[in-house]
């Protein structure tokens, strides 16, 4: 066991004391929180003042369009709209609102913004919304319905979900975006620290020190001090990147509303899940299970962790000389880690579904289905047998494959100059000694 | 007193038998000769013995007692032929690490390298990273981290490939040294001449089976061909070298390669040569080299194989 312990060791100090480990660890969150502040930012800035003169030939909606943040409109009934179309600029303003007469309110004009540049989105859908506003109190008046009355009539439900026996309060928004980033996050994992197992093997192979240390120690405890190691590794840089976008995501409201993020989220190209992260962070931290949901976050990544990353140390273990041997050998390991995350995407959305429930038990996929389960809730949606099942055979499940793993890479990692294929090394598995 | 004995080893792979049914003792404090071609079973018998690899059968005693690879390898060091160490990490960090993977603490780990380090002037290496090393300096590292932690046994696998004329008379040096101190050396190698000049025992192999064992000295009176080479004063004449007691094989002038008659001693040469009056400057028995021993013993085995 101690010389597992050294292996670790080294293992550990030697990926952690890379350059590129700090930069990675440290830059990765920050790129992350940035994607999300960085259109804010822009956004603001590229809000300078500005003043649009508007001209509303029907006199219709002064005082109805009240100012934005950094638009302020005044309205101008002195000038014709044909000479204020040549000379808005001079006059100092940055655009010109021209909405034409509107003699029949069923009809809708045609309000043309003329600028030097084209009308900011937020603005233009600002705009567009209180103009329709504008035009439907007309209306309403018009028809003579009374605008308060009609407020009575509007009605806006948010259905509360209540689950289980205990009948505990969720969200499902909120659950789904908890299940998709823990999903996603597991499945990052697996497929990167898997890999970093795989080239580790790899690099003995390649340095020819495979021999020598399996002189000294058993090639078990060497793949063993590998994936522990590697493992460690991942979980400094999580704890790391926790700790990091923790604190950003306090320090970053400080300078930057939510609904500026929100806003911001809301033109950039994915704007689903980062809309509710940024409008919910707080709601999130107070109305999920979070004890429960960290507890299964480190069960699954460790042990989804161990099961793959010991399939990847076999796969590693069989290449040679030539590293594009390794993608072909990979293939039938990455193959359930992508069909997890498929699967995932599905389970998010209808977490219940037999295809969902299976995903979650089945160890090649559990880690990451699961995970998108259980944001929704326990016992309700995801029940304590399904819950102890899926760990229990997931433990099974690493166990089996670094015992697998064990027979593989010991033959492996002293062969080389022949190409293994898997039907081969499958034959390791079942020779004695 | 036995450091190592083999008996009746056996290992077999899926196609063949890779060691058949071979058995040898090693003395303490020897220095002691692997050969065999390529593919004769060695880095298999050398696997079992430092139990990389389990015996299908027979039995293996170290030190007088059953070979027990969790107790027994902290004693054995193994430099194999397919020898490397971690190209990124710095040197000593990486001899360190060896060590204590044998069992060595870090304490004593950190003194015996300071020791090496200082006798092979190394001292400027220590924080340099392994690929910024040469292949020559690469090997004086490996053979360190091979011998630091004092092995009893010490198996060394083509130790020379790789050296030049320099570095190999440093580590043949050492290796003389650490034998005097009474460690057991295994020596595998291809290079005949330096068998002859460093081991005192050898044993050949060949597919999987032993041909050859015993010492050196006694391998070449064994496979003697009864050869000499006589060096005279003068140039005989062919009457001169008429004799049922030798014939010639080659000569050169002067000189002769004479093959001796099973009957006759090497007085009656000798003799032959006084009562014809021919001065004789040099006389000795030329002794097969362990290369001819191999290669003839190798060939034969092979054609009844």
């Amino acid at each position: 066991m101690n010389k597992i312990w050294l292996i670790i060791k080294r293992e550990y100090l030697a990926r952690v004391r890379k350059k590129s480990f700090l930069v990675l660890t440290i830059l990765t969150p920050i790129f992350i929180i940035a994607l999300m502040v960085v259109p804010a930012l822009l956004a603001r800035t590229g809000n300078a003042e500005k003043r649009i003169v508007v001209v509303d030939e029907s006199k219709l909606f002064e005082n109805r369009i009240p100012d934005g943040q950094n638009e302020h409109f005044i309205f101008n009934d002195q000038l014709p709209f044909d000479s204020l179309r040549t000379s808005y600029a001079e006059k100092g303003f940055t655009g010109l609102l021209h909405i034409p007469k509107m003699d029949n309110l069923n009809r809708l004009p045609n309000i043309v913004y003329y600028g030097e540049g084209q009308l900011n989105i937020m603005t233009k859908s600002s705009l567009e919304s209180k103009i329709n506003n504008v035009i439907e109190d007309l209306r309403m008046e018009k028809a003579g319905i009374d605008k308060s009355k009609l407020d009575d009539i509007r009605s806006n439900v948010d259905i509360i979900s209540k689950t289980g026996k205990e009948e505990k309060e969720g969200s499902a928004e909120i659950s789904l975006v908890i299940g998709y980033a823990s999903g996603f996050i597991i499945y990052i994992i697996l497929l990167l620290f898997g890999m970093m197992v795989m080239r580790g093997v790899m690099e003995e192979k390649m340095n020819r020190i495979a021999e020598v240390m399996v002189s000294s120690v058993k090639p078990f405890q060497l793949m063993m001090g590998k994936i522990l190691g590697i493992g460690a590794v991942g979980l400094t840089q999580f704890i790391i990147w926790i700790g990091l976008i923790y604190g950003l995501a306090f320090l970053v409201p400080l300078f930057i509303s939510p609904a500026e993020l929100a806003a911001a989220q809301a033109n950039s190209p994915n704007p689903s899940a980062g809309v509710a992260i940024a409008q919910q962070l707080q709601h999130i931290q107070l109305s999920a299970n979070w004890p429960l949901i960290t507890f299964c976050f480190v069960f699954y990544f460790l042990g989804g962790y161990i099961f793959y990353s010991s399939l990847f140390a076999a796969v590693g273990s069989l290449v040679n000389e030539d590293p594009n041997d390794a993608q072909g050998l990979t293939f039938p390991i990455t193959l359930p880690i992508i069909i997890a995350i498929l699967i995932m995407m599905k389970a998010v959305t209808d977490p219940n579904s037999s295809l969902a429930v299976w995903g979650s038990i089945i160890p090649f996929t559990s880690p990451v289905v699961m995970m998108a389960r259980i944001p929704y809730g326990v016992p309700g949606t995801v029940t304590y047998w399904q819950l102890a099942l899926s760990m229990g055979i997931l433990v099974i499940g690493f166990l089996f494959t670094t015992w697998v793993a064990g027979r593989v890479y010991r033959t492996g990692i002293l062969l080389y100059g022949k190409k293994v294929t898997w039907g081969e090394a499958l034959k390791w598995i079942f020779r004695k000694n | 007193m036995n450091l190592l004995e083999i008996s009746h080893l056996e290992k077999n792979y899926a196609t063949k038998k890779a060691v058949d049914d071979i058995s040898f003792s090693i003395p303490k404090g020897s220095i002691f000769g692997l050969l065999g071609p390529n593919g004769a079973g060695k880095t298999t018998l050398l696997r079992m013995i430092t139990g990389i690899f389990y015996p299908d059968n027979g039995q293996i005693l170290f030190d007088g007692q059953t070979f027990d690879p969790a107790r027994d390898i902290a004693d054995i060091g193994y430099m194999p032929e397919e020898r490397g160490l971690y190209k990124k990490m710095k040197v000593a960090e990486q001899v360190l690490y060896l060590a204590q993977l044998k069992g060595m603490s870090s304490k004593d780990a950190r003194l015996k390298m300071k020791y090496w380090f200082d006798k092979f002037q190394i001292n400027s290496w220590s924080d340099k990273k392994v690929e910024e090393l040469s292949k020559g300096m690469q090997q004086k590292v490996q053979f360190i981290s091979t011998v630091m932690h004092e092995p009893k046994l010490l198996i060394l696998d083509e130790p020379f490939s790789g050296l030049d004329p320099i570095n190999s008379v440093l580590i043949q040096n050492e290796i003389f040294e650490l034998a005097k101190k009474g460690i057991t050396i295994i020596f595998s190698t291809h290079r005949m001449e330096q068998v002859e000049e460093i081991c005192d025992h050898i044993v050949l192999v060949n597919n999987g089976k032993k041909i050859l064992d015993g010492k050196v000295q006694q391998i070449k009176q064994d496979f003697k061909k009864h050869l000499f080479q006589i060096k005279l004063g003068l140039v005989p004449n062919p009457a001169q070298l008429a004799t049922y007691h030798f014939t010639i094989i080659e000569q050169d002038g002067n000189s002769l390669i004479v093959k001796v008659n099973e009957d006759s001693q090497t007085n009656d040469i000798l003799k032959h040569f006084i009562n014809h009056d021919l001065q004789v400057t040099y006389f000795e028995e030329v002794l097969p080299t362990i290369s001819e021993v191999f290669i003839e013993q190798v060939k034969i085995t092979n054609d009844a194989a």
